[in-house]
């Protein structure tokens, strides 16, 4: 039998979404459905003077409308102690599109009619829009009770480095800024909520359902039985739906008080202030190296921009950023800090590579940097500092931050396989004497992130109960195969991946297995899907789970074939005695068997139905080497991606095709941060994107063709030897662009352009360095 | 709130319902006529995740008062399978890994099917001009393009479609059979 991990498999999934029978949660249909819709706030700061409810009280199909003040009791969200943002501002409003009461009406356009009905008095407040106004010396601090917008301020490191920087034959200081970006899953946020007499449901559009039950009954005071979170086809999420929003508490809270399901369908437009954005960081960095450009010291200090209210993952992501920021590199001494700052923005969160891409842009930007200062090429300094293969697996000077399995020079080496490098730094040069031909730039992008996110220590530090996954493998009596699993895909294709991993593992046809995911009724328990862990970290419980069938099936074999038990072996769907070609029983029959007692040894437990835990013993660490070939139009700073080139090492691969995808994906975004997108607000605190359009999500004209390749270098932190893929693209791209457009422009003395590198910014660098 | 009246036939099965005058017609599709396979990506026609043939043309259904559809006659991404088989846009999809969270999918795969039926060889440039007014944020839409470029190699914009535009209307129920389902054979494919 063939084997299913590493084939490129049509999904499995597929056939449901093309034809319009996915379910999303705005498809779930409940009878006696209400619906929800939100008073949001147009100030960014001011204190709430009244709210009159009364007129769209009383408008038709109105059940209700609600305050802070009529939900008395009702816990926040979880956050940082002393932190936590209410479902509904209280006295005042922290942000642009922060809800301010609620209305439920027998119809979704009715609901929206009295939303618009409800009079909200302010007094405004000054706005602090941004780190430094939130920062200033005349700043208020906006989160009451707290005595600074600074709320967390942390070192990562035993020195500061000053010493090293002080003795490095060279030093540079380097300002660089990660946007404000929005995560924009396709589907925005959308629950419906039943609170029967036996408990609590919720359709939700989350990538986390078991850990959103736990947090439910813990506020609402249920057992976790009582309650049941259902996460069906879920349309992207990015990160972005791993955080608790208050429209799922306050659905649920509603539909208690109305005994009737109570469903929230956010519109594009809230969606843009509503769901926490991502990135939003401003690094100072220092590094001293020598004359060959070996990176001797590095300083970072990272200002996380944290929106309105701090976010309960959100508050984590620069200690992520700050245990990346050695890059690929061996640097003896690398001082990380952070300050976390409280701004009139949109709460910030992760969003796919959450953390890791800021640190992986910063150290990217700063090799480059060093190899300008030097006159170096940038490939060559990058060779000079990485950590050898021979040297895996690296310990970097962070507790538990240990690189696994990986070849990061290899990477390079196999990037550079698919460009002609030489050829195009030609080219480049001749091109740069033509002044009616377009700029020619060559950026790459060595990195290395996190994947396969816990282990449990550091998995409680997002408030989760652990970092584990879990997955239950059953053979049903006709041979068919169920696997559930505690992921909760949104995308990804678990159905497909893992039912490969299973159909390996057990030798059974792969058409006949089938994923349930996603509904904490029917699975036992699960963490969810972020931070690249489905595969590593599912995978790999699917894979213990199904091994535990198997090994249950082979003592049922052995008592069928009448062998010892170290004897039988499972070869091509059926096992046999080894030496004994001409005994064997196929696996549909060991399936048969399991379930009739007296054909089995006295007190055998019937059923192959096992449940398996993997915790992993590490973060796994994906890495690879991108490369990007811009052309940089002279006239109107408009920049074409000629190339884009991907060789990702994520391990194991379990399924080509899908691989693919998710590098694409990834990319994508990347590419996207790079060149297009950023969220941003006025001095008032309103912000200046407030449509797909005006935020330039890119479409399928702004984004270019994508190589990929693979190099694979198995991790041994997990049985399967992945290491995760799902955020490599958009953690590796947003430089390997950067770099690209700055190499274009280097001849003119061009050091930085800020990210997104619009036509506008790149023609201003052109202007101001006499192009 | 004044209503309406309407006669409109969706995926060849006429209808006819009394209406809010503001209802769009995403909203008459997916409420009233419990076709929740097209679907609401934005509130400003941004997005294309609305996209249905109306009267032989793509529209954003969101963009489409019901009562402006009153005798017009609908396809919608459940209306492109017949017999049984996805179409060749939808198969070009699922051979060439073309969706991810699928929800973008059904108004790509509708935009697509529009465009193979005014282009039946697009070239690269024009399938992405073809589908620019629909919104990816998974797939970045290489694997979108060779999707479409594969349906145009094998059979192009499909039956249902063909016979929306060329009137003899839409598939019946009965001409269409089952709906393909997730145990069909998956062939192995090299990317
Ligand atoms: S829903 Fe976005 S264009 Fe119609
Ligand atoms: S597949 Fe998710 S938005 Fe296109």
């Amino acid at each position: 039998m063939g084997s299913m991990v590493g084939a490129a498999v049509v999904r499995k999934e597929d056939p449901a979404l093309l034809t319009g029978r996915g379910t999303y949660v705005d498809d779930v249909r409940l009878p006696g459905t209400v619906h929800m819709a939100y008073v949001r706030s147009y100030l960014a700061h001011a204190r709430i003077l009244s709210v009159d409810t009364s007129e769209a009280a009383a408008m038709p199909g109105v059940l209700g409308v609600w305050t802070n003040a009529d939900l008395e009791g009702l816990p926040p969200n979880r956050s940082v102690p002393g932190m936590e943002r209410p479902c509904l501002a209280k006295d005042r409003v922290h942000f642009v599109g922060e809800c301010v009461a609620v209305v439920v009406a027998t119809d979704r356009y009715l609901a929206a009619d009295a939303a618009e009905a409800v009079l909200v008095e302010y007094e405004e407040l000054p706005v602090m829009a941004s780190i430094a106004a939130a920062t200033a010396e005349d700043a208020v601090p906006i989160i009451e009770g707290t005595a600074s917008n600074v709320v967390l301020e942390q070192v990562l490191s035993a020195t500061d480095a000053e010493e090293e920087l002080a003795a490095a034959p060279h030093r540079l200081a380097i300002h660089l800024r990660n946007q404000r970006c929005a995560a924009v899953p396709m589907e925005p946020t959308v629950c419906l909520s039943d609170w029967q007499s036996s408990g609590l449901t919720i359709y939700a559009t989350t990538q986390t359902p078991h850990h959103m039950r736990n947090e439910m009954a813990q506020m609402f005071g249920l057992s976790q039985q009582e309650v049941r979170v259902v996460a069906p086809d879920v349309g992207g999420g990015f990160g972005a739906k791993a955080s608790c929003y208050p429209e799922f508490i306050l659905t649920a809270e509603l539909s208690r008080r109305l005994r009737r399901p109570v469903k929230y369908v956010e519109t594009r437009s809230e969606n843009l202030t509503s769901m926490v954005h991502g990135r939003a960081q401003e690094h100072d960095v220092e590094v001293g190296f020598d004359d060959e450009g070996r990176l001797l010291a590095l300083r970072v200090r990272i200002t996380q921009d944290c929106g309105g209210w701090p976010d309960a993952t959100g508050i984590g992501l620069p200690t992520l950023t700050s245990f990346m920021s050695g890059g690929c590199y061996k640097i003896p001494v690398i001082a990380p800090s952070f300050r976390s700052v409280v701004t009139n923005t949109t709460p910030v969160g992760s969003y796919r590579g959450a953390g890791r891409p800021e640190a992986s842009f910063m150290i990217e930007r700063v090799v480059d940097h060093v190899a300008a200062e030097l006159g170096l090429d940038p490939l060559d300094v990058r060779r000079r500092n990485f950590v050898q293969p021979g040297e895996m697996p690296f310990a970097t000077q962070f507790e538990g931050i240990v690189y696994d399995e990986a070849d990061f020079p290899g990477a390079l080496d196999k990037v550079l396989e698919h460009v002609d490098y030489p050829q195009l730094r030609k080219e480049q040069a001749t091109r740069r004497d033509d002044p009616s031909a377009s700029l020619l730039g060559i950026g790459f992008s060595t990195f290395v992130e996190m994947g396969g996110f816990g282990p449990t220590p550091l998995f409680e530090q997002f408030g989760y109960v652990g970092g584990w996954e879990s997955a239950n493998v059953r053979l049903n009596v006709d041979g068919s195969a169920v696997i559930k699993v505690g992921t909760s895909p949104h995308g990804q294709g678990h159905q497909t991946a893992f039912a490969q991993i299973v159909a390996d593992e057990l030798q059974i046809d792969f058409d006949r297995i089938t994923l349930i995911h996603g509904d904490t009724a029917t699975v036992q328990e699960g963490i969810g899907t972020m931070g690249s862990r489905g595969v590593p970290v599912g995978g790999s419980a699917v894979m213990k789970a199904a091994i535990k069938v198997r090994d249950k099936a082979a003592r049922i074999a052995a008592h069928m074939l009448e062998a010892d038990e170290s004897d039988v072996e499972l070869v091509d769907g059926e096992f046999r005695v080894k030496g004994a070609p001409g005994k064997s029983v196929g696996m549909g029959e060991v399936a048969v068997r399991a379930f009739k007692p007296h054909l089995l040894p006295d007190g055998f437990d019937l059923g192959l139905d096992e449940t398996a835990f993997h915790e992993p013993q590490n973060l796994s660490y994906p890495s690879g080497a991108h490369c990007c070939v811009v052309e940089v139009d002279r006239d109107t700073g408009k920049v074409r991606i000629a190339r884009y080139v991907a060789v990702d090492d994520c391990g194991t691969v379990i399924n080509p095709l899908m691989a693919k995808g998710q590098i694409h994906g990834g990319v994508a975004q990347g590419i996207a941060q790079a060149l297009l997108e950023e969220v941003s607000y006025g001095p008032d605190g309103q912000p200046l994107a407030g449509t797909l359009v005006d935020y330039t999500l890119p479409s399928a004209v702004d984004l270019p063709h994508y190589e990929t390749d693979h190099l694979v270098t198995r991790t041994s932190f997990n049985p399967l030897g992945a290491k995760g893929l799902g955020e490599s693209g958009a953690t590796a791209a947003p430089q390997a662009v950067v770099n690209a457009v700055v190499d274009a422009l280097s001849h003119l003395g061009v050091r930085d352009v800020e990210m997104p590198c619009t036509p506008q910014k790149v023609w201003r660098v052109l202007q101001q360095n006499g192009s | 709130m004044s209503h309406h009246k309407v006669r409109i036939t969706v995926n060849g099965t006429a209808g006819e319902d009394e209406i809010e005058s503001r209802l769009l017609l995403v909203h008459y599709l997916r409420d009233t006529r419990g076709l929740t396979g097209t679907h609401v990506g934005c509130d400003t026609s941004n997005c294309g995740a609305c996209t249905v043939m109306l009267d032989g043309r793509t529209v954003k259904s969101c963009t489409v008062l019901a009562v402006a559809a009153d005798g017009a006659d609908v396809l919608t991404v459940e209306g492109l399978a017949g017999d049984g088989r996805l179409s060749p846009v939808q198969e070009g999809f699922r051979q060439c890994h073309g969706l991810q969270c699928g929800y973008c999918t059904p108004g790509m795969v509708m935009a697509a099917t529009g465009l193979l039926l005014e282009n039946e060889a697009p070239d690269d440039t024009e399938i992405r001009e073809g589908i620019e007014g629909n919104l990816c944020r998974c797939t970045g839409y290489d694997m979108i393009v060779d999707s479409v470029r594969w349906a145009a190699a094998n059979g192009g914009a499909g039956e249902a479609a063909s016979r929306h535009v060329h009137g003899g209307g839409a598939l019946t129920p009965d001409e269409a059979g089952p709906a393909p389902s997730g145990s069909q054979p998956a062939p192995v494919v090299t990317p």
